[in-house]
């Protein structure tokens, strides 16, 4: 059972989902913010105890106009895990959150049992551009976000309310503040990835194109002991597009990191 | 009125079937578009243009600064003032203006307008602006910054203007520890500002303050939109404690005269429909990074106004919303006349030059402009205000 909660970080509301048992896992939502989550929550709620928050200027949480980059945001999210008083879990991010949770668990490895990095953001890969999201229109970033034509045509075919709209408007600013420049990384991160001694996932689409699957090998070359899982047919949202070997891979993963 | 001749500098020789495989002339058009053999002539051609407008009596001549795009060559538009700063010697020189907000070091602004107003003994016009919402995407600048970065480089700019130095200056964006401007400005306290802007709510009353008391200059806006706007300054202005002068009002926008109105309207045609439906062109993407407008604001223009960002704009429409001013010198005499009694403005920014239109009729333009239409506005200041 997954219930809505809010919490004060900071003078800055947080909208969090909390629900499922077994170890708490805090999962970080990408640039599209909660919404793609939604389908596959509760079966990630059989096996853990999923927090997935709205991050600050997301969703239904507030501006946080003071976090000016992931830096801000990282040591945010520490202070909401003390918040919460939870000492260890496991974190799993996606794009934007990808490139969140790697910067959280650079600061405090000892906090994470174990990491799961989804087509994260984060790293740039010379020579192989990311795609520019902020360039695409809500039809063309649904061709290059999504490789099944069919769930193509669903997400096309979807009225959106005024409601649905602000919320999206809301995502893009903020992804925009935390990653318009440098483009979706931190030059930095690179140098500190050695300090991520726990277990550690890599889980990429073949067909993303907004990090391609190059950025999948970048990271692992720089995190060597990392697992690495790579879906055929399946583009920027694995847990859409390939939900079943992503969550099996993603139960197994951090079974055996509490073991 | 006072009257201006403002210049993009577009690029003319444009091969307008670039539609058939861009999005846009600016930001994602190649560069290979462009011939420096035409470049060479045009750059030379516009400059005499803006020469000819000073001979013939207009109050000033106007630059601005575009980027990575066809629709207007000046990238750094102090270089076409500077060009002009010797040879312009009756009229202002302006630029309309430097995008503060794309620059890491602001005060290089401060240093180059200071320059020009020294040589031209203070005809100059220092006009800040934002830059539009493609150049954040084709400098890699973060819009969502945008206005914070503009104020907080628009007051370096006047303290190292007005300020005994050296002075410290510390920001978000920008910090020194050394600003001493050499040369001060020749203006004192400074040269004029003017803001030219589509005109948001808060632009206008940050414009309108009365420390300011900047000059807002309208850009793009049908007429309707424009008188609205205009009345906003007036009442911000009230409410600050004063009566805003038809000198703190200004509007931007393409005219073209000929011996008649069907001469002109068939001149004009295919060169003003260029202007607005292939240079200006681009996605809601390219206009309006994240963050460069509120949430709110981008989405009322979303719900509102999807289908006419990108509207096909004929001759006859934007001549109907008074975007345009075409005909014979009678007509935009009467056109001009309601113009300037609705929007109650001091200055008129004539853009005489638009898309591909080529020199003989710039030329001529120019000419019958000033010699038909200009004198009929001397010598009146308007208290003006919207019916």
């Amino acid at each position: 059972m997954v219930t809505e909660h809010r919490i004060d970080i900071r003078g800055c509301q947080v909208a969090y989902q909390r629900g499922g048992k077994g170890e708490p896992l805090l999962l970080l939502h990408g640039m599209d913010g909660r919404a793609s989550w939604d389908s596959v929550l509760s079966r990630l709620t059989e096996h853990h105890d999923v927090i997935l928050p709205d991050h600050p200027g997301f969703g239904a949480s507030g501006s946080g106009e003071w976090i000016d980059d992931m830096a801000d945001l990282a040591l945010f999210y520490l202070d909401f895990l003390d918040a919460l008083q939870i000492e260890q879990c496991h974190l799993a991010g996606h794009c934007l959150g990808g490139w969140l949770a790697a910067e959280v668990s650079v600061m405090q490895p000892q906090r994470f049992k174990s990491l799961s990095l989804c087509a994260a953001a984060g790293i740039r890969v010379d020579g192989c551009p990311m795609g520019d999201a902020f360039l695409w229109n809500p039809d063309d970033t649904i061709g290059q976000l999504i490789v099944d034509p069919q769930a193509r045509e669903t997400m096309r075919a979807k009225q959106s309310s005024e409601r649905d709209i602000e919320l999206m408007l809301k995502a893009r600013q903020m992804s925009a503040r935390l990653a318009w420049h440098p483009r979706f990384h931190n030059p930095h991160l690179r140098k500190w990835l050695h300090r991520l001694t726990m277990p550690t996932m890599i889980q990429w689409g073949e067909s993303d194109r907004l990090f391609p699957v190059a950025y999948a090998h970048g990271y692992h070359a720089m995190i060597p002991h990392a697992q690495l899982h790579l879906y055929r047919d399946c583009g920027h949202f694995p847990m859409l597009e390939a939900t079943d070997r992503y969550l099996e891979h993603l139960n197994a993963f951090t079974a055996k990191a509490s073991a | 009125m006072k009257f201006y001749s403002f210049h993009l500098m577009p690029y003319g020789a444009l091969d307008l079937d670039y539609v058939e495989k861009h999005v846009s002339a600016s930001l994602v058009l190649p560069n290979t578009y462009y011939d420096p053999q035409i470049g060479h002539q045009l750059y030379n051609r516009y400059l005499d243009e803006l020469e000819l407008a000073d001979e013939l009596g207009f109050d000033g001549v106007c630059v601005n600064e575009h980027h990575q795009s066809a629709y207007g060559l000046m990238p750094t538009p102090a270089v076409m003032a500077g060009a002009l700063s010797r040879s312009v010697k009756r009229g202002k020189i302006c630029i309309l203006g430097r995008a503060l907000p794309l620059l890491s070091n602001p005060l290089s602004v401060a240093e180059e307008y200071a320059m020009l107003d020294n040589i031209t003994g203070g005809r100059f016009i220092a006009g800040f602006v934002r830059g539009i919402g493609v150049e954040y995407h084709a400098t890699g600048v973060n819009p969502t910054y945008s206005l914070e970065r503009f104020h907080e480089a628009h007051d370096l700019i006047i303290r190292a203007w007005t300020e005994e130095g050296p002075f410290p200056f510390e920001g978000k964006h920008y910090s020194y520890n050394y600003v001493n401007l050499w040369p001060r400005p020749f203006q004192q306290p400074h040269p004029d500002v003017w803001i030219p802007s589509g005109g948001s709510l808060e632009t206008i009353r940050w414009a309108s303050d009365p420390k300011r008391k900047y000059v807002y200059l309208n850009v793009y806006s049908n007429v309707d939109v424009a008188c609205g706007l205009m009345d906003t300054y007036r009442n911000c202005a009230e409410a600050y404690g004063y009566t805003a002068s038809s000198e703190q009002l200004g509007m931007a926008l393409p005219i073209y005269v000929a011996e008649t109105d069907a001469i002109a309207r068939r001149e004009a045609k295919p060169h003003i429909e260029a202007f607005f439906n292939k240079f200006l062109r681009m996605t809601n993407e390219m206009l309006l990074p994240p963050g460069y407008t509120s949430v709110s604001s981008l989405k009322t223009l979303l719900i509102t106004s999807r289908e006419t960002l990108m509207a096909n704009h004929s001759l006859e429409a934007v001549d109907k919303l008074g975007m345009f001013l075409v005909g014979s010198p009678e007509t935009v005499r009467e056109r001009l006349a309601e113009f300037e009694q609705r929007l109650g403005i001091g200055h008129l920014c004539a853009i005489m030059q638009f898309g591909s239109l080529p020199h003989a009729q710039t030329k001529r333009n120019l000419e019958l402009f000033a010699e038909e239409v200009m004198p009929h506005f001397r010598a009146k200041v308007t208290a003006g205000s919207c019916a």
